[in-house]
């Protein structure tokens, strides 16, 4: 059983000035979750009247992407290839003060506490992260076309990003590139995707730079703080892609 | 005095999805851009219909109250989809999934609906590999498939443990697709709380803003509700957190009947819950049967030996533990359906034999495979005469490749390595068999309000097959709605908007706020969750894995108990118009308190057992469930009447043309 | 619409500059280093040959192109650098972290890249102040072989202890610039290959030790041998 301090941003609304207050929780089970040791100490404001942290949550297995956390000084906590619900009060120590802060940058403005709008992701995905192609009873059949395995399993890879923005929350520049390149890979790796790959891909870098995303500058910071360890070999497919698409369209 | 008409149409079965189609209303392409239709979730089914009716022309509304529609739970499904390709060349066809679905099913589904579900299986492949959904490969560059629970066919297509994940992602990236071009207008955190109903149809719904608290009106020519089953009535399920039944309560409030709320999933292998303060349990892919074995000590002092940590699973010798399922199942093994895995569970842990400290818990060991699958590679790899040590540990990159995510997700809740000690795993409540009562058109009672994937009833019977799921969501919003939405739309071509100003509208926005301003006024004592563990406890003790008549009128006296100190004593802070999770809470909480009781009602007035609604009344000598098709081969509709004690009971009959009603044997 | 202007504005396109002219200076410094290098000879052959070499590098035509090249280069990279990408980057989060453990995911230089870039920038001034414009605007003494003797102005300004160091920590900088720096500039184009990319780490690591020790050394050996 542990004994924690909190430090916790609060911030009542988009407009509000936030800041961070201390919070104390008790008798915290090294077997609880991050989030479940969030819920105790929820259950303690309410019960004392008071207005309960609200942070983003929702499957509590480490794949909705919606957890969201800046915990002491890193995206999902201190430990590696997780998500936060996913992160265990086994990582902490009796006594330890805890940092909590939501992801930082300015295409995530905070909506409440811990709370950030990732509408930015969905905006970018919109502009170009699909195969065109509507619902028909006869497209081809699903083994008509043979993938490599290799092609399929990075694709694969690639494609398990949860969109939860840990990468932009761990970037000094707050950038977006290792999301983007993620969904841009696994089309690009696909012969489903090739057929649109250049217009995707200069899509969906002019939507995420118009939401306010910084600049790449290669720290790998994002690859390392993946809860799903998407490569920065993405990265560089993405600029290959980017760099050939602006070269001939 | 029943108005179910199933609309199941006539001719041979392999012919009524075809003619159907045939026969219904179309709305022809200039006149779908004067409808408007709302989708309520953007789950499989949600997101898919909502992507192909805007391809189609319609004018879509999608509402999630995620934060993202990529956020759905059938993001969190692992093992996969089934379909009736045949690909494996082992004698798969749309009749043999079909009759596995129906048999899986106890007999309780509707045959059309099941057939048709086979039938449009295999495009649903074809459409997702369209789209770019990376299904797992073999060498040769086709798709691989994986066996699941009580079939004897390899149909199962899969994305390592993230299928639902994938393709979630791909109907999420049509329906981005169509938010692109403006044919779907996506509301992200906007939470639906009320139908609304004009002229007895489904014009609208009123939905909170999640972000601002507004109470906001929208209208549409007809509702798609496709918003997840109703799990978390057991306060702790694998679903999701906000995984509700709101949605689809307040359609049954206003008309819907709701169909067999107490047949639950419960699934065999989740991981064990470890202390109170748990939130929710934690699903491992029942694809871990293909290869995992599920044992019990034979003896009882080894189970209190390991339990008590004197002794290791490891060292527990072969003729010492107890394969119960495959002693019990020789012919389905490891791989009987879900119903049947998890009671086999629980009998053993009620027996005295489970391994963890609460009892209640089993082994589900890799051991065997690991050494098949190494030997294995040994073999392609030419190494001769290898050593144990690198048998295993072929083995086990073998199994990081099957299985690898499972794994690690297992260590990093449990702090247990999988790949050296067995994992332990529990029944948990897992999907609901159950919901809004719906036609061959997927329509509800209420005129223009539709149900689709978990949210209805329609498919999986009393007990739904692994991999399924998926299968039925996808099939739902791509293969289905899309086509028989037309048949009721087709009437209202002439209609023009749906005016949001109408006194319907008015009326029922009204009585969304004052719910809303009662439970934040109520300034009670005890957090939502506190009154949501009662309940969860209550359905988890009395109307889980086995029910008996005794327990359940205790539960239906103790769920009315729980819901009048709700009321009295809830306390819910914060503000309408603001940012408040506890406020949204509580309004799910509150439905669950009426839905919960109406579940061990129906449980209750079903003696008989069948697949996962085990009556204790009614068993085989052997522990088998034990179905009464004489009197009980029907779908229970409960028709809202003002209070669940008093829902009112209709029923469908099920006949059964193609398939003979047999006991079910996995034996 | 995208296409049009997409090497010019986009996000990716300033970074693709970047790493051109980031490896174009790196090639330069080579051909740079090669001339300091004649410094290190013997007293007697190191001043005739190291004029000689500032003699031919102000004065064949293609290398006179480059210089131009050369100074585009660096001036882009700096204006592109630190006044539009650092100050872009800055503006993408606005409010930061009150716990932030960087240290954890990335190498320092790589998040100070702007910092170390302009601490070159300011030394690039200098140096050129120092050495390239009184090369091309001041009158200077001819040496015995009638070229101008940019060796004896080497060697006094050497003489100077706290020259020569801001030289030396100058090339320290310039060595953490360039190990995040080499490696970077490839990633930014595209080229990540498990099978190659170990290569370019390890020459990148290799040049950003090297390259900077034997510039430093020059100043080093001048300040104590002469």
């Amino acid at each position: 059983m542990m004994n924690l301090t909190l430090k916790i941003w609060r911030q009542a609304d988009a407009k509000s000035q936030g800041k961070m207050e201390t919070f104390k929780v008790t008798e915290i089970s090294e077997h609880m979750s991050f989030l479940e040791m969030l819920d105790v100490l929820n259950e303690q404001l309410i019960n004392e009247g008071k207005d309960p942290v609200a942070f983003d949550h929702d499957c509590r297995e480490g794949i909705c992407g919606a957890c969201s956390l800046y915990i002491n000084g890193q995206p999902h906590g201190p430990d590696r290839a997780i998500t936060t619900c996913q992160l265990h009060m086994r990582t902490f120590k009796d006594g330890d003060t805890i940092y909590i802060e939501p992801w930082r940058a300015k295409a995530f403005p905070v909506i409440k506490d811990l709370v950030v709008d990732r509408t930015a992701f969905d905006r970018i995905m919109q502009s170009g992260g699909y195969v065109s192609v509507n619902t028909s009873g006869n497209t081809i059949d699903a083994n008509a076309i043979p993938i490599p395995k290799e092609d399929a399993d990075n694709a694969f890879d690639a494609a398990t990003c949860i969109g939860c923005g840990a990468c932009v929350a761990a970037c000094k520049n707050a950038s977006a590139m290792l999301f983007v390149s993620a969904k841009v890979s696994q089309l690009a790796l696909l012969p489903q995707g090739k057929v649109e790959r250049q217009d995707r891909v200069l899509n969906m870098v002019e939507q995420m730079d118009k939401e306010g995303f910084g600049n790449c500058t290669n720290t790998g910071a994002c690859s390392i703080e993946c809860p799903k360890e998407i490569s920065l070999e993405n990265i560089a497919r993405l600029n290959r892609e980017y760099l050939m698409a602006s070269l001939t369209k | 005095m029943t108005k179910l008409n199933s609309k199941t149409p006539d001719g041979p079965i392999a012919e009524k999805w075809t003619n159907h189609k045939n026969n219904i209303n179309v709305v022809n392409p200039a006149n779908k851009r004067n409808i408007d239709v709302i989708v309520v979730g953007s789950g499989l089914a949600g997101a898919s219909a909502a992507a192909s009716l805007a391809e189609m022309g319609y004018n879509v509304k999608n509402f999630c109250f995620q934060d993202s529609p990529r956020r759905a739970h059938s993001i969190a499904a692992q093992g996969g989809i089934n379909a009736a390709k045949n690909y494996q060349n082992d004698g798969d066809s749309t009749y043999r999934l079909f009759y596995d679905t129906v048999k899986g099913g106890d007999y309780r589904a509707r045959e059309s609906n099941v057939y048709r579900l086979a039938e449009v299986s295999a495009n649903i492949i074809d459409q997702c590999v369209a789209q770019g959904v990376p299904f797992a490969r073999d060498y040769g560059g086709l798709l691989d498939n994986r066996s699941f629970g009580g079939v004897l066919v390899s149909r199962t297509f899969y994305a390592k443990g993230q299928t639902g994940q994938q393709l979630l992602l791909g109907a999420y990236s049509a329906m981005s697709r169509q938010i692109n071009t403006g044919k779907v207008k996506m509301y992200n955190r906007h939470e639906m709380l009320d139908l609304v109903l004009v002229d007895g149809k489904a014009r609208g719904i009123i939905a909170r803003n999640l972000i601002t608290g507004n109470i906001e009106r929208y209208g549409a020519h007809a509702v798609v509700l496709a918003t997840g089953g109703y799990g978390n009535v057991f306060f702790l399920s694998t679903n999701a957190m906000g995984s509700n039944v709101t949605a689809a309560w307040r359609a049954h409030r206003r008309g819907a009947y709701f169909a067999n709320p107490c047949y639950t999933q419960i699934h065999p292998t989740c991981i064990p819950r470890s202390g109170d303060y748990q939130s929710k349990l934690t699903l491992m892919s029942e694809s871990l049967r293909n290869d995992g074995r599920i044992w019990v000590p034979k003896e009882k002092e080894d189970a209190i030996a390991i339990r008590e940590g004197r002794m290791k699973p490891v060292d527990l010798p072969e003729e010492k533990r107890d394969y119960y399922l495959e002693r019990r199942y020789p012919a389905f093994g490891n791989l009987v359906p879900r119903d049947v895995a998890s009671r086999a569970a629980k009998e053993r842990c009620d027996a005295g034999y489970g391994v963890n400290q609460t009892g209640e818990a089993v082994y589900l060991d890799f051991t065997a495979a690991i050494l098949r699958y190494g030997q294995e590679r040994a073999n392609i790899l030419h190494i001769k005469n290898p050593s144990a040590a690198e048998i295993k540990d072929l083995g086990e990159k073998v199994i990081e490749s099957k299985y690898g995510n499972l794994f690690q997700m297992y260590e990093k809740i449990t702090d247990e390595n999988p790949y050296k000690t067995p994992m332990m795993i529990y029944p948990a409540v897992h999907y609901t068999m159950g919901g809004l009562w719906v036609d061959y058109n997927l329509m509800t009672t209420i005129p223009g309000c539709y149900a689709a994937g978990e949210a209805n009833f329609s498919d999986h019977g009393a007990n739904r097959l692994g991999a399924s799921a998926l299968m039925q969501g996808l099939a739902d919003g791509y293969f289905v709605l899309p086509y028989t939405i037309g048949d009721f739309l087709a009437d209202d071509i002439r209609t023009g908007p749906i005016s949001t100003d109408s006194p319907e509208f008015e009326a029922t926005e009204k009585e969304v706020k004052e719910r809303l301003d009662s439970l934040l006024n109520n300034k009670g004592t005890k957090s939502v969750d506190f009154f949501h563990k009662r309940l969860g406890k209550v359905m988890w003790d009395k109307v889980g894995m086995s029910r008996n008549a005794e327990g359940l009128k205790e539960a239906l006296a103790e769920i009315r108990q729980i819901r009048e100190e709700f009321y009295k004593d809830v306390f819910v802070p914060g503000t309408m118009h603001s940012f408040n999770p506890e406020l949204e809470k509580a309004g799910r909480v509150a439905d669950f308190l009426e839905l919960g009781e109406l579940f061990a009602k129906d449980a209750l007035e079903r003696p008989e057992s069948c697949g996962g609604h085990f009556r204790e009344e009614s068993q085989t000598e052997e522990g088998e469930a034990l179905r009464d098709d004489t009197n009980f081969a029907f779908v229970s509709a409960w028709e809202w009447t003002g209070d669940p004690k008093d829902s009112q009971l209709h029923k469908e009959e099920l006949t059964f043309n193609d398939i003979e009603l047999k006991q079910r044997s996995y034996k | 619409m995208a296409a049009r202007s997409a090497l010019l504005k986009s996000s990716l396109a300033k970074k693709y500059w970047m790493s051109l002219t980031g490896l174009f200076l790196c090639l330069f410094l080579i051909v740079h280093l090669a001339g300091n290098l004649t410094l290190l000879k013997d007293a007697a052959d190191a001043g005739p040959a190291f004029n000689a070499y500032t003699e031919f590098m102000t004065s064949f035509p293609l290398i006179k192109i480059s210089s131009y090249l050369l100074y585009f280069s660096i001036l882009f990279h700096a204006i592109d650098g630190i006044l539009i990408l650092t100050r872009e980057n800055k503006k993408a989060r606005p409010v930061n972290y009150a716990s932030n453990k960087a240290e954890r995911n990335s190498i320092w230089a790589s998040r100070n890249m702007g910092v170390l870039g302009t601490a070159i920038f300011i030394f690039i001034v200098l140096h050129m102040a120092n050495f390239w414009f009184k090369y091309k605007f001041t009158d200077i003494a001819m040496d015995p072989g009638d070229l101008p003797d940019m060796y004896g102005i080497v060697v006094a300004s050497f003489q100077e202890g706290w020259y020569t160091a801001v030289y030396v920590v100058s090339m320290i900088v310039l060595g953490f610039h360039l190990w995040h720096g080499f490696e970077s500039a490839f990633q930014t184009l595209g080229i990540n290959h498990h099978k190659y990319s170990p290569i370019i780490q390890g020459v990148g690591r290799f040049y950003s030790v090297v390259v900077p020790a034997l510039f430093a050394i020059i100043p080093i050996y001048i300040f104590l041998n002469l």
